[in-house]
């Protein structure tokens, strides 16, 4: 009978081990105090500086996770994997959000210093959050292109028409990303941004089709790194991407065609997952202080909605177009709003097509 | 000779081919610039700084715990397994030998995902849900490097005459079985770690809210530069993985001089 | 006698397995089989004839069966002159090519972005020897390039591992018979690796087909394999149902694959590594 017990209890006693070390694991991530706040934010949209400062001053603990694009974003909020308590992301995502009703009310009270924001820009994302009763603007900036000045004949400037000249067959880098790469095409057709003509975004991408041939390649943020080295002539880019690049390589010019261009807010809001409001509604007013929104400034390089940050810096940096666009520039451009659910899937499958083309 | 030189050179360009990227990546970890395309001067400054630095630390505590665990318990689990299958009749072996096959066959994205799917119906997403996940997939590594080695000894009739004889179990298992399938269960074991170091689809579903491996990290650093420290990073991963198999080799040589 | 029960101590192994491999292909399975509404449809299955998808699919099965190809004819040379070296330890041959899956691989297919680019290091080489610079990156072919360089190592290592099995003896038998090395080859260990070979084939074969990331950093985006359409089923839009449907057709694919090259392979898994 012993010789037969000894493999069985081995066997068992090693199920139980597994059991135990799976289970304990599982207890250890309820058990944790609940002063946390987990954060989902666009990858190095921080500076790592702001939330250790959060975590010291106030002893909430941040869970801090990051994505790529506001697409996958979208799709692992709706997985209802993790409940976020605070979030940012691009207007049009913000816009469906709000539609859908995942979006909580922001108690503004709790917000001293949301008064730092610069009330043009709160009447700006009323585009998408038409009593700016949801969101509190982070970062905008502009859709355009970055081009290296010893690559590009100073007469093809000025028009979206370059990125489709032949002239720099290899040397362009495009958004990869779906409505951003559109922008170019329906622009220089003369359409909207925000069209949901099927003709119109069909005609769009034939000249992006068209256009393939000549793409170098298709980035997201990499680009400016892919310029800085000269890899290419010019590129799709955000005005942030473009001024970051800059820094490196002084060959760099960044320019917002004449035909007009996006411009994007990416904004922060809080889903109806949150757990804990208060905390979220604190690390808001944290962000909007003066040093750490300056802090935020100085790591991402988009333009800041946060006026006393604008004011506090060197007239040179204030006087940038690359990093803020005159008013002129801005009211040429368009923000993206959130399309019908028809029109999203017809643009994700041209996108595709686009890219078996 | 000719031919002898020749294939000096076939061997000397496959390393080269296999070790020039991480020469590349080497040389950027002490690159005093933070554009990974211009040289800007020597420093060992992403290495202080990477020490100082409490949320790469994090992710590097993270991913050795995950690492770690995870092949131990698929390596246990796994070993245990393959001598079971072993005993198995026909059928049954080709059943179980399928089953192990379908983490290796599947995407990593969609074993990443129909995890995720799983797990969000019947728990939260956590450290423990990475651990599942990478356990689950580390577990057919192991069977398939155990196996072959019980295959080929003649270690199931010995143990049988041991048992005979009176030895128990265990201890007919550590002096017959366990001689013959070390080998296996160790380079089942290493390509565990590798796996699970390598991973990022799966470890990316499955994580919960802060829970960050190196891998994870650097997947959403990708698009907008990755942080020199990382270069560093893995710099430091490497030589200790590298000072491992000069000790390994060391202890080796010095065993078989003993004998 | 005592076989019986030493079934039982794959217990744990079976338990796992279920929960948390045939479970999970459940749900997929469940996903390819409804709409977005719950109802059952085989459309998510169908899709694949979508002539997008059908593109994908035969340039993934051309990429990844290149791939494999190039592995198979680096690899077979390489570990016959690993066996003529007569090492003492064979596992520190193991150690010496895994070793560099110790760096992070999206730092090393990083790595070959930054040597091929036009403005990269192999341009300037090149450069240097004046040689024109020469468009690489994001192309099918660096593409290629990227699948052979990350999967090699698990082409090599079976087949080395079969390789060194062969006793010397045998070849010289079959020499002292007559054999020239063009028969000892094709006759005796070509059969003899066969089974490496085969773990080979699956263990660079599946990857490849199946990848997304090499394809996303060396094809600059330019080149869409099936892979990147499941991935971006699930990431970019919210297509999960498109996305499992895809998947199972591409895991029957596999499938499909393996039943015609692992016929003979009772064992399973022989000489992996």
């Amino acid at each position: 009978m012993k010789k037969h017990l000894s493999p069985i209890a081995f066997l068992l006693c090693f199920s139980l081990l597994c059991a135990s070390l799976v289970y304990g694991c599982g207890n250890s991530d309820k058990e944790e105090d609940d002063n946390t706040l987990v954060v989902l934010n666009y990858g190095k949209y921080l500076d790592k500086d702001v939330l250790l400062a959060f975590q010291e001053e106030t002893g909430i603990r941040v869970k801090y996770e990051e994505y790529e694009s506001p697409e996958e974003m979208y799709t692992k909020y709706k997985s209802g994997a993790i409940d976020y308590d605070l979030m940012c992301t691009s207007e049009y995502i913000v816009e469906r959000l709000i539609q859908e009703g995942e979006v909580l009310e922001i108690n503004y009270d709790n917000i001293p210093l949301y008064s730092n924001i610069d009330e043009r820009y709160v009447d700006y994302s009323r585009a998408y959050d038409p009593d700016a009763r949801y969101t509190l603007p982070y970062f905008f900036g502009t859709v355009g292109i970055l081009y290296n000045t010893t690559m590009v004949d100073e007469e093809d400037l000025g028009s979206w028409d370059i990125l489709w000249n032949p002239k720099y067959k290899s040397q362009i880098i495009m958004e990869n990303s779906v409505r951003d790469s559109f922008v170019p095409a329906l622009r220089r057709l003369g359409y909207s941004i925000n069209t949901t003509d099927e003709t119109e975004l069909n005609e769009a991408l034939d000249l992006l089709c068209n256009q393939k041939d000549l793409v170098y390649s298709y980035l997201v943020d990499a680009s400016a790194d892919e310029m800085i080295a000269g890899n290419a002539a010019m590129a799709l880019i955000y005005s942030g991407e473009a001024a970051y690049a800059q820094e490196y390589n002084e060959d760099l010019e960044y320019m917002v065609p004449q035909e007009g261009s996006n411009m994007w807010i990416d904004s922060w809001f809080i889903p109806r997952t949150c757990r804990h409001k208060e905390n979220a509604e604190k690390f808001l007013n944290f962000l909007c202080r003066e040093d750490m929104a300056m802090k935020n400034f100085e790591y991402v390089w988009y333009a800041t909605p946060n006026q006393a940050v604008f004011e506090a810096l060197d007239e040179e940096i204030q006087q940038d177009t690359t990093v803020f666009a005159t008013e002129e520039t801005l009211d040429n451009c368009e923000i993206f709003t959130n399309l019908d659910g028809d029109t999203t899937k017809t643009y994700d499958y041209l996108w595709k097509k686009l890219k078996s083309y | 000779m000719v031919k002898k030189g020749l294939s000096r050179i076939y061997l000397g360009l496959i390393f080269l081919f296999l070790y020039m990227p991480l020469a590349v990546l080497i040389v950027l970890s002490f690159n005093n610039s933070k554009s990974r395309v211009k040289w800007g001067g020597f420093t060992f400054q992403w290495y202080t700084k990477l020490v100082s630095d409490p949320i790469i630390m994090d992710a590097f505590y993270t991913t050795i715990i995950v690492v770690l665990v995870s092949s131990v318990a698929a390596t246990l689990i796994g070993t245990l397994a393959a001598i079971g299958i072993q005993a198995m009749r026909r059928s049954g072996r080709s059943i179980m030998l399928g089953a192990t096959n379908i983490p290796l066959l599947n995407a990593d994205i969609v074993t990443g995902i129909s995890l995720m799917l799983l797990f969000v119906r019947f728990t939260e997403l956590g450290l423990s849900t990475v651990l599942i996940a990478h356990i689950t997939f580390d577990i057919p590594y192991v069977i398939l490097n155990v196996l072959p080695k019980l295959n080929n000894g003649a270690s199931a009739h010995t143990y049988e005459a041991a048992r005979d004889l009176g030895a128990t179990p265990m201890y007919a298992f550590f002096k017959i079985v366990w001689p013959d399938i070390k080998p296996g269960v160790f380079s089942g074991f290493l390509m565990a770690v590798t796996m699970s170091l390598d991973d990022f689809a799966i470890t990316y579903f499955t994580k919960g809210p802060g829970v960050n491996t190196l891998s994870t990290m650097i997947y959403t650093e990708l698009r907008k530069g990755i942080l020199p420290e990382m270069y560093a990073l893995s710099t430091i991963l490497f030589l200790l993985a590298l000072l491992l198999l000069l000790i390994m080799n060391y202890r080796s040589a010095r065993e078989t001089k003993v004998r | 006698m005592f076989k019986n029960r030493k079934i039982w101590l794959s217990g744990p192994y079976m338990f796992w397995i279920i929960a948390f491999t045939v479970l999970p292909i459940f749900m997929i399975l469940y996903y390819a089989l409804t709409n977005e509404n719950g109802g059952f449809t085989l459309e998510n299955l169908a899709a694949i004839a979508d002539p997008i998808h059908v593109k994908a699919l035969l340039l993934s099965l051309k990429l990844s069966i290149i791939c494999t190809a190039v592995c198979l004819l680096l690899s077979y040379p390489l570990a016959m002159i690993l066996k003529g070296l007569k090492l003492k330890r064979q596992s520190s041959v193991v150690f010496i090519f895994v070793l560099p899956m110790w760096m992070n691989f999206m730092l090393r297919i990083l790595a070959w972005q930054m040597l091929l680019s036009n403005n990269g290091i192999i341009n300037a080489v090149l450069g240097f020897f004046g040689i024109p610079a020469q468009h690489m990156l994001n192309t099918e072919a660096a593409v290629v390039f990227g699948m052979v360089y990350d999967f090699l190592p698990f082409m090599i290592l079976p087949i080395y591992n079969s390789i060194v099995k062969i006793h010397d003896e045998v070849i010289d038998a079959a020499k002292d018979l007559g054999a020239g090395s063009i028969t000892i080859f094709f006759r005796i260990i070509l059969p003899l690796t066969m089974p490496g070979i085969v773990s080979g084939f699956i263990m660079v074969f599946i990857p490849a087909l199946t990848t997304f990331v090499i394809s996303d950093l060396l094809g600059g985006g330019k080149v869409l394999l099936i892979g990147n359409v499941i991935e971006q089923s699930f990431m970019q839009g919210s297509y999960w149902n498109l996305g499992s449907g895809l998947s199972i057709v591409l895991m029957a694919f596999v499938l499909l694959g393996m039943a015609l090259t692992n016929h003979d392979n009772h064992t399973g898994g022989a000489a992996v590594w």
